[in-house]
Formats: C-alpha cells, sequence, structure tokens
C-alpha cells in the first residue's frame, strides 16, 4: 500500500450541480418496472380479499335480515323449519380446532425438537420427506380412512370412557353420550390433528433450526443437559415462530371440511359431551350447500363470512400477543 | 506489565515439577473435586498429545501444556491456527459439533476429562465459558444470570443473592441494579459481555476459558474487561484466547502461541508452537516463528 493510492483527490461537490442526471441510467427504468409489479401484485392479494368479503356479505345479506342478532347467537339450525343459528356450529369448529391443536401441537413441537436436536443426522432427513409427505394427502383420503378404520374402535373407547367417568363431576359431563356410531367432535378433532400435524411441524422445525449456535452454546456452557438447552434457549427462539405455526395450524383446523363432514355426524348443536356428534361451519358448508336455496343457502354463505372473520380475528390477536411478548423482550419485531 | 507478579523462568520451572509430585486424584467424577488451595500452584489441565479432528481432517495436533490454577493463559495465534478449537476441548464443548474428534489424553485436576463416565454437564458446570460474540438469551438481566442456578437446582430464596453477587463480580451490578427485569438485549455490548461473565460466574465454577472476549467490544470496554480478568485471577484459572498480543502481554501469566502450517503431506495443521511465561515468549521468545507473530512479521 502506498501513500498515493490512500490519497484520493478531495471530492468537493458543486453544490450547483443537481443530484438528478440529465437522463435517467438504464438501470433505472428497470427498477421502475419491478417496483409496480411488485406493488401490483401485493394490492391484488387485497383486491381479491375485498372482493370476497363483499361477494359473500352481499349473498349472506338475506340470512342477516331474517335472522337479526339470532343468526350468530342462536344455536337452533333447522333448515326444515327455517332456523339458521349459526352458534352451534361456531362451537363446534372452534371445539374440534382446540381439540386438534390440543393434540398436534405437542406431537409437532416433539417431533420438529427431535428432528433438529436430537435425531442422529443421517435420519434427520427421511423423517422431514415423510411429514411432508403427509401433507400432500388429499384430506378426502383421511375422511375415508377415519371413516372405515377408525371410528369403531374409536366408539368402544368412548364408550368404556363414558361409563367410566359417568358421576365424576366435569369429567362425567364432558365425556357423557357417546356417539354409537364413534361419529364425533372427538373424531374429527383427532383426524384434523393428524391433518395439521405436517404443516405445524414444519414451521415449528424451521424456526428451532435458526436457533442460533451461540445461544444453544451459552446454554450449554453453563452445564446445561440437552432438555435444559432445548428450554433455555432453543424454546425463548422460538416461541414466536411456534406461536404462528399454531395460528397456522388453527387457519387449518378451522376451515377443514370434508373430512370432518364425513366423520362428525352432522349434528348442529352446543353441547359439552365431546364425545357426543355434532357438526362444524365448514362441514355444514359442504354437506348441505347442494341442497339449499333462499335463506338456507344465504346462511350457509354466511357461515363461510363468519369462517373468514373468525381467522381474521385470531390472527390478530395472536399477533397482538406476540408484539407484546416481544417489546417486553426488547426484540425487535421481525 | 508492572501489575502482573512474574515469576522467573527457573522458578517458573520449580513450581511445575512440584506441582506434578502431588498425587493424582480420585478417577471417581461423582466425587466434586475441592476447589484447590490459592496458596498451592496447582495444575487445572493437562493436555497430552491432543489433537482435534473435524470430520477426519486434522485441526490442530500434537498439542502438549498445562494450565496452573489462579492463572491468567492467553492463547495466541494467526487465524486458522486452533487455538480457539483446543480452548472448545477443554469444556468438551466439541461434543456437540458434528464430525469433531478429540484424541490425545486432557485430564482436568488430575481427572480424565474424557473418561468413560465423566457428565459433560457437570464438566460444563465447573468449567464456565465466555464467547467472543456476547450471546446473553432473549431475556430480563435478571433471568440470564439466573438461568444457570436454576438449571442447577439452586432453591428460588437462594437466586436473588446469587444474582447480585455474580454481577457485582462483573463489574456490572451498578449499571444494571434499576433494571434486572428489563431485557439484557438493551444492553451495550460491553455490558453485555460482562453480563455472560456473570452468567457465567452465576454458576461458581472452578474455570473460566474466555474465547476472544473482547473482539467485538470497543477500547473502553475492552480495557473493563481486561480489569476485571485481573479481578478474577484471585478465585478463578482463567484461559483466554485472543488475537490482540497487546491484550495477551498486558493481561496473562503465560501464553501459548500456536500457529498452522503446511506439512510434509500438504496438510494445514495447527500446532502449538512455544508455550511459557507471558513475559518470556514476548521478550526472549525460543522460536524464530513465535518471534515473527509477535514482531508483526508474519500473521
Amino acid at each position: 500500500m502506498t501513500t498515493e493510492t490512500l490519497a484520493r483527490p478531495n471530492p468537493t461537490p458543486d453544490p450547483e450541480r443537481s443530484l438528478r442526471g440529465a437522463t435517467p441510467p438504464p438501470g433505472r427504468t428497470s427498477d421502475r418496472v419491478f417496483q409496480v409489479v411488485t406493488l401490483a401484485a401485493g394490492l391484488l392479494v387485497l383486491v381479491v380479499l375485498a372482493l370476497i368479503v363483499v361477494a359473500t356479505a352481499s349473498q349472506a345479506r338475506a340470512w342477516f335480515n331474517a335472522e337479526g342478532l339470532s343468526s350468530i347467537f342462536s344455536s337452533n339450525w333447522d333448515p326444515a323449519h327455517h332456523h339458521f343459528g349459526a352458534f352451534g356450529l361456531l362451537y363446534g369448529t372452534l371445539l374440534v380446532s382446540f381439540i386438534a391443536l390440543l393434540f398436534a401441537v405437542p406431537t409437532s413441537v416433539g417431533i420438529a425438537l427431535f428432528v433438529t436436536e436430537v435425531a442422529p443426522r443421517r435420519v434427520r432427513r427421511p423423517i422431514v420427506y415423510t411429514i411432508d409427505l403427509l401433507a400432500a394427502v388429499p384430506s378426502v383420503v383421511f375422511g375415508l380412512w377415519a371413516l372405515a378404520e377408525l371410528i369403531a374402535p374409536l366408539s368402544h373407547i368412548y364408550q368404556s370412557v363414558s361409563s367410566a367417568t359417568s358421576g365424576v363431576p366435569l369429567l362425567g359431563t364432558l365425556f357423557a353420550n357417546p356417539s354409537g356410531s364413534g361419529e364425533a367432535f372427538m373424531t374429527a378433532g383427532i383426524v384434523v390433528a393428524i391433518m395439521i400435524t405436517p404443516i405445524v411441524t414444519a414451521i415449528t422445525r424451521e424456526v428451532f433450526v435458526t436457533c442460533p449456535a451461540s445461544q444453544k452454546e451459552a446454554a450449554l456452557a453453563l452445564g446445561a443437559t440437552r432438555w435444559e438447552m432445548i428450554r433455555g434457549a432453543v424454546f425463548p427462539h422460538g416461541r414466536s415462530g411456534v406461536v404462528s405455526a399454531v395460528m397456522i395450524g388453527f387457519g387449518r383446523a378451522v376451515g377443514e371440511t370434508i373430512a370432518v363432514a364425513l366423520i362428525i355426524g352432522s349434528s348442529p348443536r352446543l353441547t359439552a359431551n365431546i364425545f357426543g356428534t355434532g357438526d362444524t361451519m365448514a362441514s355444514i358448508i359442504a354437506n348441505e350447500f347442494g341442497d339449499a336455496s333462499g335463506t338456507w343457502r344465504s346462511a350457509l354463505i354466511g357461515l363461510g363470512l363468519v369462517l373468514l372473520v373468525l381467522t381474521v380475528i385470531i390472527g390478530i390477536i395472536a399477533r397482538t400477543v406476540l408484539a407484546r411478548a416481544d417489546r417486553r423482550l426488547g426484540i425487535v419485531a421481525r | 506489565m508492572d501489575t502482573i507478579p512474574m515469576s522467573d523462568t527457573s522458578h517458573r520451572t520449580a513450581t511445575v515439577g512440584s506441582v506434578l509430585t502431588r498425587p493424582p486424584a480420585e478417577p471417581d467424577v461423582a466425587e466434586r473435586t475441592p476447589l484447590p488451595d490459592p496458596a498451592e500452584r496447582d495444575i487445572v489441565f493437562e493436555l497430552a498429545g491432543v489433537e482435534v479432528r473435524y470430520s477426519g481432517v486434522t485441526a490442530i495436533e500434537d498439542v502438549n501444556l498445562k494450565v496452573a490454577a489462579r492463572e491468567i493463559t492467553a492463547f495466541i495465534g494467526p487465524s486458522g491456527c486452533g487455538k480457539t478449537t483446543v480452548l472448545r476441548t477443554l469444556n468438551r464443548l466439541h461434543d456437540i459439533t458434528a464430525g469433531a474428534q478429540v484424541r490425545g489424553t486432557i485430564t482436568y485436576h488430575g481427572e480424565d476429562l474424557y473418561g468413560p463416565r465423566v457428565d459433560v454437564a457437570e464438566v460444563r458446570r465447573r468449567i464456565g465459558m465466555v464467547f467472543q460474540k456476547p450471546n446473553p438469551f432473549p431475556k430480563s438481566i435478571h433471568d440470564n444470570v439466573a438461568y444457570g442456578p436454576r438449571i442447577n437446582g439452586r432453591k428460588r430464596g437462594e437466586i436473588g443473592d446469587l444474582v447480585e453477587e455474580a454481577l457485582r463480580k462483573a463489574a456490572l451490578f451498578d449499571e444494571v441494579k434499576d433494571k434486572l427485569k428489563q431485557s439484557a438485549l438493551g444492553l451495550s455490548g460491553g455490558q453485555q459481555q460482562r453480563l455472560c461473565i456473570a452468567r457465567a460466574l452465576a454458576v461458581e465454577p472452578d474455570v473460566i476459558l474466555m474465547d476472544e472476549p473482547c473482539s467485538a467490544l470497543d477500547p473502553i470496554a475492552t480495557a473493563r474487561i481486561e480489569d476485571l480478568m485481573q479481578e478474577l485471577k484471585a478465585n478463578y484459572t482463567l484461559v483466554i484466547v485472543t488475537h490482540n498480543m497487546q491484550q495477551a502481554a498486558r493481561a496473562s501469566d503465560r501464553t501459548a502461541f500456536f500457529t498452522a502450517e503446511i506439512d510434509d503431506a500438504g496438510r494445514r495443521v495447527g500446532r502449538l508452537i512455544e508455550f511459557d511465561d507471558t513475559e518470556q515468549l514476548f521478550t526472549q521468545p525460543s522460536d524464530s516463528r513465535t518471534e515473527g507473530y509477535i514482531t508483526g512479521r508474519f500473521g
């Protein structure tokens, strides 16, 4: 290195000269096009969403006009007598999703941890591929499999659990009146759990993989065992990612249609008996839409709108909770 | 250099010799080795013929050195010479690196560190580590320091005092005492590194390994960490990897110089070139390669 190369001529800016060139260099045009194209793509999503909301809302108006507030807050869904109260269906949707998450989230987190932290390196890839494959199985296949293979053994389990817990407060009510066929909220919840496990696993695995080695080493260097390291370093790092995974799993569970329609027993009602038959918004749309007309049809479209609003609300709640937790920890929003 | 009482070479040899005559410790890991008497200059680590391979490729080989208690031992050398690799053998952190393999013998207070019944978590409890980049957990300041005591089963009632004590030892308490509940990520880089030292101290270790602890810090923060190292020396054995020769010269008692060379078979392998009293090594290096490095002719 010589002094000559170090001493660059001092670039004194000419205050008269504008920063704008006489003609834009060729790079500017492509930049501009890129900007416009991506902006259009971004706006398209919003436009499509707005159109969906407007179209379903206008179609569902007849239902809201006919039922008023009881459209959502009544649980009496009886097309034969022109009662279209959605509350039982809303409840069924939330119950099935809750049961599904109850099974799927611990399983998914367990698989993700196994694949990222515990399994020998050689078997990690094959396990990931297998789980991803599970995600590609069509919903109806799960439904038919459950119908053919799952509901009969489950109905026996429901019967014995029910008789074993009868008389026990709370549990007795929860497990009372098991369905004879095995079609139940619980059955739908289990099958939906199997269906959302791959996506929840995939997302949790990705966040666990990105846990910096420095964090894991920090924990291990303090004498942490593997489990203590996971609790101290991997979980805190992956917390927001796991919440996102749960939300996406919840979104899937809420919208799950065909499999649920086959195995839930199609009886819209508000009941604490999780071994009993029920129905969800998505499955009743699938089961009844073909026969429906007039207010009935409008009500089914309205259910679709309620589903949409439900997922948006859950998403907002999740983001708010996360943002608050991140602020408390001083983590800049990602 | 005036702050460090430095023994001359003959004295040092005599001291090391007397230490070597001490009876070997029981090879029973379950029994907690008592902290050595500060009056006795004790050998904490003894490395003999240590070689580390990554996926079969030798990174460093033939390392023989002894780390004495209540001293600061510095590892210096150019990038890629394997000094950090050697440091990480001392708390078995290579166990989590895929493909890493440690050969030779490393004893810790006479016990084989890689022996069959050694509890790795216990090893790391006694041999703490501070990393190159400050790596606090995304938790509050208090919870960062409390992590170690918590996982080691300290009672809830003791934790508050332990945290305060560790933060005081790391010369951080006065700066953070009013914001213990705030996130550790809000601290400056130097404060974060002292927090990481406090976090290591809270486990009450015997040894603290430091892997270039000041390389991400400004000169003022570096000076604070170096002062802290001198204070910690009274109670802990420190092994520090540094790129900064002035730091090694200023802060350490003994220095090991490593470098990587291409051998006859064309492999690039790290080696320990010279290990001596810091003053001796920096004023009268016995190897021309050491001299070349410390005078800035290469590396």
